[in-house]
């Protein structure tokens, strides 16, 4: 499908937006929820091309690892530095979000103890079955499309009686976010783009608030330039109109169900509870852990973690606002100074999907 | 973090594990999640898990859409 990221289709594109925004009272703002989006916009030029053409894109809250707040990677850490036979595995970004007790990067681990990067969940539960004298513990963070593999692991182990196998769960729900970024109304958003595999395992149901209560518009988007840009077409289609829909512009994967499966087994493994965000503070019921049933396999509870949310994350640091679109990176006074990708001094500097990060990368 | 990739379905074993090719190279997959697949299937992988199948005919749809804009521009 080399059309979605062929420079004939998005000049076109672009041509057909800034047609339409001429008759609209521009710049119009729309935020691109998913951190995966946010590098496509910037990777592929698009952020400047777009605010040539009358719009205006702001980066959300769609990055788990910049959203993580510290008190879950100081609690990674203590564990791998405190227990020895211990092996911390986790995403690759997950290891250099610098917090005041360092980063798993540079901890130092107990005797026979060590950090390991993993691709997928299941590399996870492999080690627990090929080292049943240490101890494994998953640092698993994730929105809902990496959500149902993470509780899979779990029950997997339930299942297997894999009783050196836990999860340090930072699971994290889209939708509530969203709410409480529209109804906070710190910023001004005429559109959403709600993410692409987000949706592929939630459906569109879930934001269907957002067009009824909110009048927002929005649209389910994938990931290619010429797929973003579809996704602001259809917006500035819906304001035009003046209704607000949850179109789906991914409909090559994301049905409008989302996926029954991936539902059902979260469903039947986790419970909400609430849960506090970097940057948003406390979000009722917006994370998930393991039932009770499988609470042997939560590190939380077996490990007695007391991870409790701090009043005042890194000094200086405006992550949180960048989360919440409220600033953008380059306002934030230690951005591509303190703040660089060699040197990064808050998460939204680490992650791949990290609003600063991209803003940095990408710069002109 | 929300990364997927398409590719497509070559292998498969149980339970619920396979193979996809993605640009040639075999990637172990767990099909756990999706309920039908089969080989010769396109699906989006994340993380090591089959997250969807690709449905042909609407990425048809996307297309003759695109192409449709660009002439017209």
């Amino acid at each position: 499908m080399k059309e979605l990221r062929d420079k004939r289709i998005i000049s076109a594109l672009l041509v057909e937006i800034e047609k339409k925004t001429r008759k609209l009272q521009s710049p119009i703002r729309i935020m691109e929820v998913c951190g995966t989006h946010t590098m496509t916009v910037h990777r592929y030029g698009l952020k400047r091309l777009l605010d040539k053409a009358g719009v205006e894109m702001i980066s959300g809250p769609g990055c788990p690892v910049c959203i993580t707040p510290d008190e879950f990677h100081e609690a990674a850490i203590e564990l791998v530095e405190e227990n020895s036979n211990f092996i911390l595995t986790t995403f690759g970004d997950m290891t250099r979000v610098p917090t005041n007790k360092g980063s798993l990067q540079v901890a130092v681990p107990a005797s026979g103890s060590m950090v390991k990067i993993v691709y997928s969940p299941e590399e996870s539960l492999q080690m627990a079955r090929s080292n049943p004298q240490k101890a494994i513990v998953f640092f698993g963070v994730g929105f809902e499309t990496t959500i149902p593999a993470i509780a899979l692991t779990a029950y997997e182990a339930y299942k297997e009686g894999l009783n050196n196998y836990s999860v340090l769960s930072a699971l994290w729900l889209i939708p509530p976010p969203l709410k409480a970024i529209v109804e906070a109304k710190d910023i001004a958003i005429d559109g959403l783009l709600y993410p692409g595999h987000v949706s592929a395992i939630i459906g569109k149901k879930p934001y269907e608030f957002i067009a009824e209560k909110h009048r927002i518009p929005g649209a389910i988007t994938g990931f290619e330039p010429s797929d973003i840009l579809l996704g602001i077409t259809s917006v500035l289609d819906q304001i035009k109109e003046g209704k607000a829909d949850v179109s789906n512009e991914y409909a090559r994967v994301v049905k409008p169900e989302g996926n029954l499966t991936a539902q059902r087994i979260m469903k039947e493994k986790l419970e909400v509870k609430d849960a506090s965000w970097r940057g948003l503070g406390l979000i009722p019921q917006s994370g998930l852990k393991l039932k009770e049933k499988y609470s042997s396999f939560d590190a939380e509870v077996k490990y007695n973690l007391n991870i409790k949310a701090k009043k005042r994350e890194l000094p200086g640091c405006r992550c949180g606002e960048v989360l919440r679109g409220i600033i953008s990176p380059p306002q934030c006074p230690l951005f591509a100074k303190k703040c660089n990708p060699d040197s990064p001094y808050g998460p939204c500097m680490v992650s791949f999907e990290g609003a600063c990060l991209a803003y940095y990368k990408y710069r002109s | 973090m929300c990364l997927g990739i398409p590719a497509k379905v070559v292998q498969i074993d149980e339970p619920n594990q396979g193979k996809v090719d993605y640009l040639g190279t075999k990637i172990k997959t767990n099909l756990t999640l999706l309920e039908d697949v089969k080989i010769g299937d396109w699906v989006i992988i994340h993380a090591g898990f089959a997250i969807s199948k690709l449905n042909e005919e609407e990425a048809r749809e996307t297309l003759s859409l695109l192409r449709e804009i660009a002439e017209k521009g």
